[in-house]
């Protein structure tokens, strides 16, 4: 009982056509390219390229706590410049500039019908101001006295003091003004990214049937919007401190004998501005992650995802509530025990929808027809990885538990395991599963499963030992880690242990990069749809899509995005853009 | 974080109203088909220029509520001098004033469709706002005179940051206003030439909104403005 309505009774598309720019020269198209794929593109290659440096850095941090000693080039200094520069790049510069310019560029604009973001040149002005911001972090290493060693939270006064690597010299400043400036670019990417879901939309498209993974970046990308002006007020006054001699946040001092210049500020300021953008920007990383997982699911396990209601407004909930929680990160700061509390309850309470997600997806994937496919693979390590992950956020998240632990490794494992292993298996298994879409090739499944395990088990191997290092108390921070009483001979053989997985993980990266090389020429060919899914981007009349995405005419959409084995339609999938009403529900025709 | 926290809630009214026009108990899986009553929730009626601006506001409007709360935690502390403001600052808040009518009434032309009185309003508007920056200078120099520098009491720091920031504000909207202007005397469509010069006034009038604040907030009033408030509650 397939009924389906002719095309042609459908009326066309009252979206009105916006003007594409049309690029003239090589330069236009590939280069300063309006076209948000190509963006997406630049963006995701300067991400990970700088990624690879955090990478480096990651390495070089785990040679001196796995083998303290041994290496003499890292002395306390140069330890304390790779942890701030790894921090800040994986957390900005690395996982929301992919996540967001990466793939918000590609994506919003294809998932929800649109030929283009509805601002391209000011988009494309937001990835070249991120180049600069980007290079700008990178010119520190080459500054006198390198990069800064503050720690990526640059907590003041000691970023910007002389026994900080980098205060007193270049390091600081340059990593303020790249701040700044990524805050700039990103503004303007973030400002088509929202409008371009509010106004770009095709027509059928409403909201309640925007695939989850638009849901996700669309309100990571408003949390942004509001909460990286903080960063910037934070940077901007320390800024002035340091170059000007205000006393924002800088106290008065006494350095090496002679008293500073500064007088009577509060660090505790920086604190209040520095997490009301670092909470958020947890969130920031998660929401796109929540939302391609579930799209992921969904289509390899060929089912309708569940409760599609409640995980876009568990997605708002996220979004709303992450914004009063930040001064959980400052128990150890010392606060009004009714703040701690209630900052500990709100901490708690996003435990609720977030839950939610997590029951959704696993009762997605009961009976379902699951195809352990690597994008599969990736989406359920992300599962595991998040309800771990997000376990230990629910001790840390009370300020009794926090406060022995908050200078502990074990903090350490836990927002490695929530925010960095989590989101960068959601982003590998993005890449596998929309690679095909960008070059019209797979990814070799080969290469592919050996990255999956070795990054997955590994990932494990690394993080799951350093909880148990920080609940025997080894602190954080230390660049030296050898004449303490805590320090155990097992504790060092498992750091040696930690730090010998995290080089093999590293090295699955590079097969994983190799694979993205080759396989633009060698993968093998995909076609327009290899994974069968119902998107608009699976849809493009051309793969990988042309410029104006969608040919002459705009697709029109009549479902939602997971109409996955509906019983009555011939195939196990059926596309937004299919008219005809199949299975249960009443049909809903244009009169 | 006061100011912020009110600031994010009215913004999450605004967030909570239009999601509630949205449809969001729609169940997507039981509607299929291109209904009447699913191409009301479409995209909004309003130019897709007028919504980026908007969202844009709201971003600058967040930056400035930051600096306000960070100015109230920094006021708290036991070093705080307040400067005394130069008269010439409502002078200023008049000439601003004077840049957002002048933007009206070319708006106001251009819905009319009165080419010449739009390009009056727009020159008197980008003269009046350079002569509000100039006048901002002039400010600042006389403070630095008398000796209220930069970073001799966080009052005066804040003092120079704010009005900086919002000097640099009205510096990009001179752009936008310069772009709209060449447009108007090189003969932009009519259309297109209303939506840039509604643009500017939007941005504009914001703009005036948040230098009142500001004002407000440098001369101390604010202040006492949000002491009464706290009385009231206690």
């Amino acid at each position: 009982m397939v009924d389906v309505t002719p095309a042609d009774a459908v009326p066309p598309a009252e979206v009105g056509e916006v003007e594409l720019y049309h690029p003239h020269s090589w330069w236009t198209k590939y280069v300063f390219s309006q076209d948000a794929k190509v963006i997406a593109v630049q963006y995701s290659a300067t991400a990970t390229a700088i990624g690879l440096v955090a990478l480096v850095l990651s390495w070089l941090m785990r040679l001196q706590l796995g083998f303290p000693g041994t290496f003499d080039f890292i002395t306390p200094q140069a330890y304390y410049q790779f942890i701030t520069v790894h921090g800040m790049i994986m957390v900005i510069y690395l996982l929301t500039a992919l996540f967001l310019g990466g793939f918000g560029n590609y994506l919003i604009p294809l998932m929800v019908g649109a030929r283009d973001m509805v601002f391209p040149y000011v988009n494309m002005l937001s990835y070249w101001v991120y180049l600069l911001a980007v290079l700008v972090l990178v010119s520190s290493f080459f500054a006198p006295g390198g990069p800064t060693g503050a720690g990526w939270t640059l907590y003041p006064p000691q970023a910007i003091m002389s026994g900080t690597p980098g205060g007193q010299d270049w390091g600081i400043i340059l990593m303020l003004s790249s701040l700044i400036l990524f805050i700039i670019g990103f503004t303007m990417g973030g400002l088509n990214y929202v409008v371009t879901v509010l106004q770009g939309r095709t027509r059928g498209m409403t909201l309640m049937r925007l695939p989850l993974t638009v849901w996700g970046i669309f309100t990571a990308t408003v949390m942004a919007l509001l909460a990286f002006p903080a960063l910037f007020v934070a940077c901007v006054m320390m800024l002035l401190d340091r170059l000007l001699g205000t006393s924002f946040f800088m106290p008065a001092l006494v350095e090496m004998g002679e008293q500073s210049q500064h007088n009577g500020g509060s660090p505790i300021l920086f604190q209040h501005l520095f997490w009301f953008f670092g909470h958020p920007e947890v969130y920031i990383v998660a929401l796109p992650a929540f939302g391609i997982v579930s799209d992921l699911i969904s289509t390899h396990a060929r089912k309708n995802i569940f409760g599609y209601r409640m995980m876009v407004w568990a997605i708002i909930a996220i979004g709303a509530l992450s914004f009063v929680v930040w001064a959980h990160h400052m128990y150890v700061s010392g606060m009004n025990p009714y703040f701690g509390f209630f900052f500990a309850t709100t901490t708690l309470i996003i435990a609720v929808p977030t839950a939610i997600k997590v029951y959704n997806w696993v009762l997605t994937l009961w009976r379902g027809d699951i195809h352990l496919t690597i994008p599969m693979l990736f989406a359920l390590a992300f599962i595991v990885t998040f309800i771990n992950g997000g376990l230990t956020g629910l001790f840390l998240g009370n300020v009794v538990v926090d406060v022995p632990l908050s200078d502990t490794m074990f903090v350490v494992a836990h927002f490695h395991m929530v925010m960095g292993v989590a989101p960068i298996l959601v982003i590998f298994g993005a890449i596998y599963h929309w690679y095909p879409k960008v070059t019209g090739r797979m990814l070799d499944e080969t290469l592919g499963r050996f990255h999956f395990w070795v990054t997955f088990l590994g990932a494990y191997l690394i993080f799951f030992p350093m909880h148990y290092l920080g609940l025997m108390g080894v602190p954080r921070r230390y660049a030296e880690l050898t004449d303490m009483n805590i320090m155990t001979e097992s504790a060092h053989h498992l750091n040696s242990f930690i730090s010998i997985m995290a080089f093999i993980v590293g090295f699955a990266q590079m097969v994983f990069l190799f694979n993205l090389i080759w396989s633009i020429r060698h993968g093998r060919e995909a076609g327009g749809n290899p994974w069968r899914a119902t998107t608009l981007e699976w849809q493009t009349p051309q793969t990988p899509p042309a410029h104006g995405n969608f040919g002459k005419e705009l697709p029109i959409v009549y479902r939602w995005a997971y109409d996955y084995s509906v019983p009555g339609a011939k195939e196990d999938f059926i596309p937004q853009n299919v008219p005809g009403s199949f299975g249960l529900g009443p049909s809903r025709e244009p009169a | 974080m006061s100011v912020i926290i009110v600031f994010l809630l009215v913004i999450a009214g605004f967030a909570g109203w239009w999601l509630s026009h949205q449809g969001l108990t729609a169940k997507p899986w039981l509607e299929q088909g291109l209904a009447g009553d699913l191409v009301g929730l479409d995209r909004s009626a309003l130019p897709t220029a007028k919504i980026g601006l908007g969202v844009f506001l709201a971003v600058v409007g967040c930056l400035f509520s930051l600096f306000t709360s960070a100015y109230f935690m920094r006021m708290g502390l036991p070093d705080w001098r307040p400067l005394p403001l130069p008269r010439l600052l409502w002078l200023n808040t008049g000439v601003l004033a004077l840049s957002s009518v002048a933007l009206q009434c070319a708006v106001i032309a251009a819905r009319r469709g009165q080419l010449d009185m739009v390009r009056l309003g727009l020159a008197t508007a980008g003269l009046t706002a350079l002569a509000f920056v100039a006048g901002q200078l002039i400010a600042w120099r006389q403070l630095t005179e008398d000796g209220y520098l930069l970073a001799s009491n966080p009052a005066n720091s804040f003092f120079y940051l704010i009005t900086g920031m919002h000097g640099l504000h009205i510096l990009g909207g001179l752009v936008g206003l310069g772009r709209t202007s060449i447009g108007a005397w090189n003969g932009a469509r009519p259309e297109r030439l209303r939506l840039s010069v509604e643009l500017c006034a939007m941005y504009w009038h914001f703009l005036l909104f948040v230098w009142l604040a500001i004002f407000a907030l440098l001369a101390g009033w604010a202040a006492t403005f949000i002491d009464i408030c706290r009385q009231l509650l206690t």
